[in-house]
């Protein structure tokens, strides 16, 4: 008898706000341990929080995204526990009464249907600071310039069944925040984090004891983390065991999860409403203010892509993902002309390259501008497919507009029948042998063996001989 | 004349007249702390070179022109507001050791206006207390009977002024801790509105309750000292963005036609039979000056004390977490392990009852409890609210007693919590309903201070000072002065 996976997801989403959610200080990465973390960040005796609206307005733009119930009023809670990156002894956070209530967000599966999932909450909170336990021998050293960054902790329903469907969830989660601009989506520098909760049952069944497995910052480290979760309940129960409450932690480079603590060692956190701060109540005509100022969302810019520019649903949703593919994507096809090509370029080549760099589209040597005049080129016919792979890496390398590469490195393509017809002849003299071959041979043969002639045609012209008339002029001259 | 003869406002006029120089007044000061202070041990810290070095800066504002008008005026600060470069321990072990890196609001605006800090005042251990026998520093004695307490938290505050050792000082009341020691001590403070003066910089015992307020010997004083620290700020979200009044303008009105509501409930079992008479006698006066009494009911009134020691007990259990030992403050010797650090550092860091109310609040807001104890508190302080609301549709202000008894010997309720948590039965209700409330002078019981308190409406500060000064023009309980500190 089969098994089904249940999965539920919780996801951290660092909000892209210049200063903390509660204090003045900056809110960058990287920067030198604790020189971003004020007097309020370093909970001194004393001081208070006030809280930052612009966390509010991106929370509540994720909330109109995803089409939820927005309360008028919101409450943010104390959340208690001792740990030496939580300055205060409690993290701000948001429990009875979070900002946004129920929503969803719908995923494309493999099949080419979509599914909903049902988002149960999500709610405002700060980041706790860093633990570091490196650099210092048998002492930690504790960072807290991540301390009081603004969080939306999204928790969705039970709504998954696969490691896809969760991956697919997370990929649309990320392609959501990414375009509202209210996350930089960077994922490597922890600005999503994944909490997977995970249970196994007999298909049918009420839900199986779950497991959460925390903190999982790529999607394929919790597409691994699932599979591998899922197999050892499956094994534990089919073994005659029994799965325990845990929150578990897996290791994305040695490919193994362990149990971090067991339900009954959770703690009891108190909470209780911060004092400290008023409830957040919303302005009557804030929300449809804001709603105003929606970007278009992935699901209606994948749905528009393929209605203007007929592409898949599988490329359309590609490009639609995050907001900087589709606005370089938008780019090339506005300046080129050509969206399927554009489209071609960009998931192919572009993307190729970029993932050999390891760089994000931001960081592009190739600006969209340089990519669709290579296209153009193309399209015109001044260069061949294969010749403009070549210009591409030209650009890549050294820089400069397609028409400099083409120019200087004298790529145009030879459109000129006449000289064609020089290098055909040339090619057909050197080769009688083979000529004779091909005229002998059955016509179902023939296409096949033309091939030769037309590599040492275009080896003759560089590659340069437009590919269209020297079929034509070879064809001619063969079959004469 | 004595210099310490002169009351806040007086000193402020005398400076304004040039009689004599702000260094003069406060050096006078800083002698009778370092002359008197032994015996009644208010100051924790007395910043004797910085409030010079203060004065002198008073003295040159006010040379060139531009003095505000408590420039160059001394006082005292609680030691439970920040001040930058001074240590601020909140009459705790655990932040004996703690230089505050930044000013809290109300020393600043005070230290914009020029006035000058003589030092800082002892106080109950983090402000819980009504004795002052928890502090770190070891107990203050009240000037008028130093066998006896003067009353807490800010019994170093009300101290130093009844002692004449500064003419006003800054203090917080979060179920009393302003009214009750200043009742003790015979002087006059005033709690106001929740949000009328900003928490920024004071450190936190429960932060829905804390307020900050002025102490003195009249009404007077403590409206210049109030005006000079009230006001919205927008580090402290729960301040309120109103203006502040001139206090000091309306002092004089009369108060013929005044309704003073005189609530059943203060006047029953519990409270000592000669400081209802000295209340009583002090309402008689009021009538003479025009006032009308009426009897009113605040009947949840015994509901206070109980509600409050849930509230700010869970309130301050949370405060409290960031005493640590990990970025500031006290630290054990070697600790083990993280959690040999925790637990060292606090257990070693708190006194006895600190670490009470972290646990009764702890108990209060765990699960399984919080709908019957933090919930219901929470219930039962609207319904407390409800109850003054009421009473202000019929009433001005409202009267009785501050204490239920005058200050009483150092250890009488030592033993027993609950005993001196009935001290502020009277106080309570006021800082869970968020009004202002205030305690002057109004007799003597064995040549100990009786206060009377007038608690007034929200915003009311002006009318409630006011409603003090008329008495305080027409009686002198606040004049006298403990044996012995005059000379």
């Amino acid at each position: 008898m089969s098994w089904e996976t249940v999965i539920g997801l919780e996801i951290h989403v660092q909000l892209a706000t210049k200063s903390k959610i509660f204090s003045g200080a900056s809110t960058a990465f990287g920067a030198e341990p604790n020189t971003q973390a004020c007097a309020v960040d370093l909970a001194l005796p004393g001081t208070l929080p006030v809280l930052n609206a612009e966390a509010v307005r991106m929370a509540l733009l994720f909330g109109l995204a995803i089409d939820a119930e927005i309360p008028k009023r919101s409450v943010f809670e104390r959340k208690n526990y001792f740990y030496p990156d939580l300055p205060k002894g409690y993290q701000t956070s948001q429990l009875a009464e979070p900002i946004v209530g129920a929503g969803h967000i719908d995923i494309d599966l493999a099949d080419g249907s979509s599914k909903r999932i049902r988002i149960h909450h999500a709610h405002l909170e700060e980041d706790a600071g860093k633990s570091l336990h490196e650099d210092f021998a048998g002492q930690s050293g504790i960072d807290l310039n991540r301390a009081g960054t603004p969080l939306i902790e999204i928790v969705t329903e039970p709504d998954m069944r696969s490691a896809e469907e969760a991956v697919a969830f997370a990929k649309k989660l990320h392609a959501i925040v990414t375009t509202l601009g209210i996350c930089d989506g960077d994922m490597s520098q922890g600005s999503m984090r994944f909490d997977v909760n995970i249970s196994v049952r007999r298909p049918g069944e009420p839900l199986g004891t779950r497991t959460e497995t925390k903190n999982l910052n790529s999607f394929r480290f919790m597409e691994d983390a699932i599979r591998y979760e899922v197999e050892r309940q499956i094994e534990l129960i089919e073994d005659g065991g029994r799965v325990v409450q845990e929150t578990r932690l897996y290791n994305g480079e040695t490919k193994t999860g362990r149990s971090m603590r067991s339900k009954e060692d959770a703690h009891d956190y108190r909470y209780f409403p911060c004092p400290d701060l008023l409830p957040v109540v919303l302005e009557p005509g804030y929300l449809d203010q804001l709603r105003a100022t929606l970007p278009e969302l992935p699901d209606a810019k994948q749905k528009r892509f393929v209605e203007q520019y007929g592409l898949s649903a599988y490329d359309a949703g590609q490009l639609s993902a995050e907001r900087a593919t589709a606005e370089y994507y938008e780019q090339v096809v506005a300046s080129c002309g050509d969206a399927k090509l554009a489209a071609n370029w960009i998931m192919v080549d572009l993307a190729a390259a970029l993932n050999r760099s390891e760089l994000a589209l931001a960081q592009s040597p190739v600006a969209s501008s340089q990519l669709a005049g290579i296209i153009a080129r193309i399209k015109d016919g001044t260069i061949s497919s294969k010749i403009a792979k070549q210009v591409f890496e030209l650009m890549w390398k050294d820089g400069g507009t397609a028409d400099e590469i083409i120019e200087q490195k004298g790529l145009k393509q030879v459109s000129d029948s006449g000289a064609i017809e020089k290098i055909v002849d040339e090619v057909i003299a050197a080769n009688p042998q083979q000529v004779d071959n091909y005229r002998n041979a059955a016509e179902d043969k023939r296409p096949k063996m033309l091939g030769f002639f037309v590599g040492q045609i275009m080896k003759a012209s560089q590659g340069k001989a437009n590919p269209q008339q020297v079929n034509e002029i070879l064809l001619k001259k063969l079959e004469g | 004349m004595n210099l310490h003869d002169l009351t806040l406002a007086q000193t402020a006029r005398a400076l304004a007249d040039k009689q004599f120089s702000s260094r003069e007044v406060t050096q006078h000061y800083l002698d009778r702390i370092a002359r008197l202070d032994k015996t009644y041990n208010s100051f924790i810290t007395v910043t004797a070179e910085q409030a010079l070095a203060e004065a002198d800066a008073a003295d040159a504002r006010r040379a060139a022109g531009n003095a505000a008008f408590l420039t160059g005026v001394p006082f005292a600060h609680k030691d439970i507001f920040c001040t930058q470069g001074v240590r601020t321990s909140c009459g705790s072990r655990m932040l004996d050791n703690f230089i505050s890196p930044y000013d809290a609001t109300v020393v600043a605006k005070y230290r914009e206006q020029g006035l000058v800090m003589l030092g800082k005042t002892n106080m109950d251990e983090f402000a819980m207390g009504s004795s002052n026998e928890t502090s770190w520093y070891g107990p203050v004695k009240n000037p008028w009977d130093t066998g006896c307490v003067p009353g807490g938290s800010s019994g170093g505050s009300a101290a130093c002024v009844a002692a004449r050792l500064a003419p006003g000082a800054t203090a917080t009341d979060t179920g009393g801790s302003i009214r009750q020691p200043a009742a003790l001590c015979g002087i006059t403070g005033l709690k106001p509105t929740y949000g009328r003066v900003s928490r920024w910089g004071m450190i936190a015992f429960a932060s829905s309750l804390d307020q900050a307020g002025p102490m003195a010997r009249t009404a007077e004083d403590v409206a210049l000292l109030l005006g000079a620290m009230a006001g919205f700020d927008p580090k402290d979200s729960t301040s309120l963005d109103r203006d502040v009044p001139d206090y000091a303008a309306a002092l004089g009105n009369e108060l013929a036609g005044l309704k003073i509501g005189v609530p059943k409930e203060y006047f029953g079992a519990g409270l000592n039979p000669q400081t209802a008479e000295r209340v009583q006698a002090a309402l008689r006066e009021y009538e003479k000056l025009g006032a009308r009494l009426v009897e009113i009911s605040l009947p949840h009134s015994h509901l206070a004390v109980p509600a409050y020691y849930v509230i700010a007990p869970a309130e301050c259990s949370a405060n409290l977490s960031r005493f640590d030992g990990v970025r500031y403050g006290y630290r054990c010797e070697n600790p083990q392990d993280l959690m040999d650090l925790y637990c060292r550092s606090r257990a070693e860091g708190f006194g006895e009852e600190v670490k009470r109310r972290i646990l009764v609040g702890a108990y209060a807001l765990s699960a399984g409890f919080y709908d019957a104890y933090y919930r219901k508190a929470q219930q039962v302080r609207r319904l407390i609210q409800q109850d003054f609301v009421e009473a202000f549709k019929e009433v001005d202000v409202i009267m009785g007693p501050t204490s239920p008894s005058p200050a009483f010997a150092f250890g009488a309720k030592g033993s027993d919590p609950v005993a001196m948590y009935l001290e502020d039965i009277y106080t309570i209700a006021t800082n869970l309903a968020g009004l202002p409330g205030m305690s002057l002078p109004c007799g003597l019981v064995d040549n100990k201070p009786v206060g009377l308190q007038v608690i007034g409406n929200y915003f009311d500060e002006a009318r409630m000072l006011n409603v003090a000064h008329r008495y305080q023009q027409v009686t002198d309980w606040h004049a006298q002065a403990p044996a012995g500190v005059m000379a």
